[in-house]
């Protein structure tokens, strides 16, 4: 393998620092598998919140282990902090049926139908990953914050205020559309 | 121990990002409800930016373009959740059930 894409350790030993956080990271990958897996196949809606939230947790450790603490703040207070809540919020003024089982469907063979196209998307996607010989870029900038912040009111501040639109006009839209019928 | 060095390993998130991926695919087929594929088109979403995440680390030269897009990203997926939930609730109130085997007025 590439020296910059797979950097294996000359073997460290069994009770070390890099055990240490190779072992925190397994966890990370369980808690993403563990809260996707809830989160998909779980029968009540709030059950695949919480699995949710779980899994999203998982995202921001590994958000860490990819050397961005801010992502993973921002993972944090976005999806772990806003988007379950506001999911949970959904489900608390839908009141959907108790029973909402993947494959208790109109046709009978949508969850079987559903998971085999996942399956193949998945092992697609990952034997492309394998395949693929990856050739890393030299470093020219870095990825602390200053650098961060200078990119995006410079070279980026287009999409940052188009966000910022995008944003105002889904709170607009989000208030009409569900204010509209309310007597 | 490869095991405990798999951090440090590109293929080892691509394949994280494409095993949320396909939960999320498999979720938006196989639910009933529209909050259920809300749920799983969150998990695309962050398969997706889990993806950028680990290709900005690994490969990009400018590491902070990568996180600035990632940031982007979660800003669209805050919007489009709570479109969703409004649409969500809009539909509740229109026809008193979530259930996609309800709402099939446009069925033809």
């Amino acid at each position: 393998m590439q020296a910059t894409i797979c950097q294996t350790a000359a073997n460290p030993a069994f009770f070390s620092a890099e055990t240490f956080v190779g072992i925190i990271f397994l966890l990370t990958m369980g808690l993403i598998l563990v809260g996707a897996l809830i989160a998909t196949t779980s029968k009540r809606l709030v059950r695949c919140v919480a699995g949710l939230a779980v899994c999203f947790t998982g995202v921001a450790g590994v958000y860490y282990f990819l050397l961005s603490p801010f992502l993973a703040m921002m993972q944090m207070l976005i999806y772990v902090g806003a988007v379950s809540i506001l999911i949970a919020f959904g489900i608390m003024m839908a009141k959907p049926e108790e029973e909402d089982m993947p494959g208790h469907q109109i046709t009978p063979f949508a969850g079987p139908l559903g998971f085999s196209v996942g399956a193949l998307v998945f092992a697609a996607l990952s034997v492309l990953s394998i395949k693929t010989s990856w050739q890393a870029f030299p470093r020219t900038g870095s990825a602390d914050m200053h650098h961060m912040g200078i990119l995006l009111l410079t070279s980026h501040s287009m999409v940052f205020e188009l966000v910022s639109i995008v944003l105002l006009l889904a709170i607009l839209g989000a208030l009409v559309v569900a204010r509209r019928g309310r007597n | 121990m490869f095991i405990f060095n798999l951090y440090n390993c590109l293929n080892t998130y691509l394949i994280l990002g494409a095993l949320l991926f396909g939960f999320g695919i498999y979720g938006l087929l196989s639910r009933r409800t529209i909050i259920g594929m809300l749920i799983s088109s969150e998990l695309v979403l962050s398969a997706a930016s889990m993806n950028l995440m680990a290709f900005n680390r690994f490969l990009a030269p400018d590491p902070a373009v990568g996180q600035i897009f990632t940031l982007f990203i979660m800003a669209i997926a805050a919007a489009e959740a709570a479109i969703a939930v409004s649409i969500v609730i809009s539909v509740y109130r229109n026809y008193k059930s979530i259930d996609t085997k309800d709402i099939v007025d446009l069925h033809g």
